[in-house]
């Protein structure tokens, strides 16, 4: 069964990769919201980081 | 050495921190990721991270920059070194250092206050580009095509932004073919380069820009690898700017790469190249 978590924004199911890691930013298919992947069993999610000035590559 | 243990610094993980753990994973080498929000360094303390060599992949350029001065002053290697962060991360250090090493680029003036900053943008002549020293991503950078639009800039800068919104770089404007280039130098080889198209002048695959693959010219190979030198080596991402002459610019020179979209369209396995390129520096080390 697909790997699936609550979204902290608007509680739609958010899927999961089967290879998921901590740290991996995942959009809500729902309400749009980037969320933070947390190890965990289940797995959960939080709100993402926004993006600061010296965010880049 | 038999196989280093190799950290991982990073922010989040995003596709390519996936690509690079999976192309380390394929080498047999075990991974450690370091979160950069969990770290608490002791300076002149014991070794700072349990490992041989650092790839540093922070999405934060302060964070990165502070952690590689500090495993550095350890004694730990890390791609990219702290010298290359620091000019990297700042376009006045990046094009000074270009400059100096003699790598075509757009003109570019910089001045510390608005009053130098009109002077200077008329001085270059509209339109012109202002970028903040510090930042990626096309973020804040702005075309400015009139002297009524750089006042308001300016004055917006001075007084809405931090500190160093106070420093001005200006930049001549380039009027590219609808695309730039992206290069990518590992060591001193140029491995791949694409083409970015888009519609809006910043062509940034960060907002939307469309990559294809761009074949690596004799031209291209050079002047990516005399940026890269220039800077100080490793793995490193150049920006290039096509005048309508057909003259290549050095515009940028990033130093934690992104290439998500690039592996697809040119079909160069470049985790595979970065993984390379640290065992490398690993075992010189």
């Amino acid at each position: 069964m697909a790997l699936t978590t609550e979204c902290p924004e608007c509680a739609a199911q958010v899927p999961l990769a089967d290879d998921v890691m901590a740290g991996e930013i995942v959009q809500c298919p729902e309400c749009g919201r980037d969320l933070e992947t947390v190890a965990g069993d289940p797995w959960a999610l939080v709100p993402a980081p926004e993006e600061e000035e010296d965010w880049g590559e | 050495m038999s196989k280093p243990r190799v950290g991982v610094l990073l922010s989040r993980v995003r596709v390519e921190e996936k690509l690079l753990l999976e192309a380390f994973q394929r080498r047999g080498v075990s991974t450690e990721a370091f979160d950069d929000r969990d770290l608490i360094f002791e300076l002149g303390g014991t070794s700072p991270l349990p490992v041989d060599i650092v790839l540093e992949r922070c999405i934060n350029h302060s964070r990165a920059l502070f952690a590689l001065r500090i495993l550095a002053d350890a004694g730990i290697p890390c791609v990219n070194e702290y010298g290359v962060a620091l000019i990297c991360g700042n376009k006045i250090e990046t094009t000074s250092v270009l400059a100096a090493a003699g790598v075509p680029q757009p003109r570019c003036l910089v001045a510390f206050t608005p009053g130098s900053a009109l002077e200077a943008i008329e001085r270059l002549g509209y339109p012109v580009v202002l970028k903040p020293a510090v930042g990626s991503w096309g973020r804040l950078v702005a075309k400015v095509n009139d002297r009524e639009s750089a006042e308001a800039l300016l004055e917006h800068k001075e007084v809405l932004g931090s500190y160093h919104h106070s420093i001005f770089y200006i930049q001549e404007f380039v009027a590219k073919p609808g695309r730039d280039i992206r290069s990518f130098v590992i060591g001193d080889r140029t491995v791949a380069a694409i083409y970015r198209y888009a519609d809006h002048w910043i062509t940034n695959t960060a907002r939307g820009g469309r990559a294809e693959n761009c074949p690596v010219t004799p031209e291209i190979d050079r002047l990516s690898r005399a940026a890269a030198r220039a800077v100080g080596g490793g793995v490193l991402a150049i920006d290039l700017l096509e005048r309508p002459s057909g003259e290549i610019l050095v515009n940028e020179v990033n130093y934690t790469m992104e290439f998500r979209n690039s592996v697809p369209v040119t079909g160069v396995p470049i985790p595979d190249l970065v993984v390379e390129h640290v065992l490398d520096v690993a075992a010189a080390a």
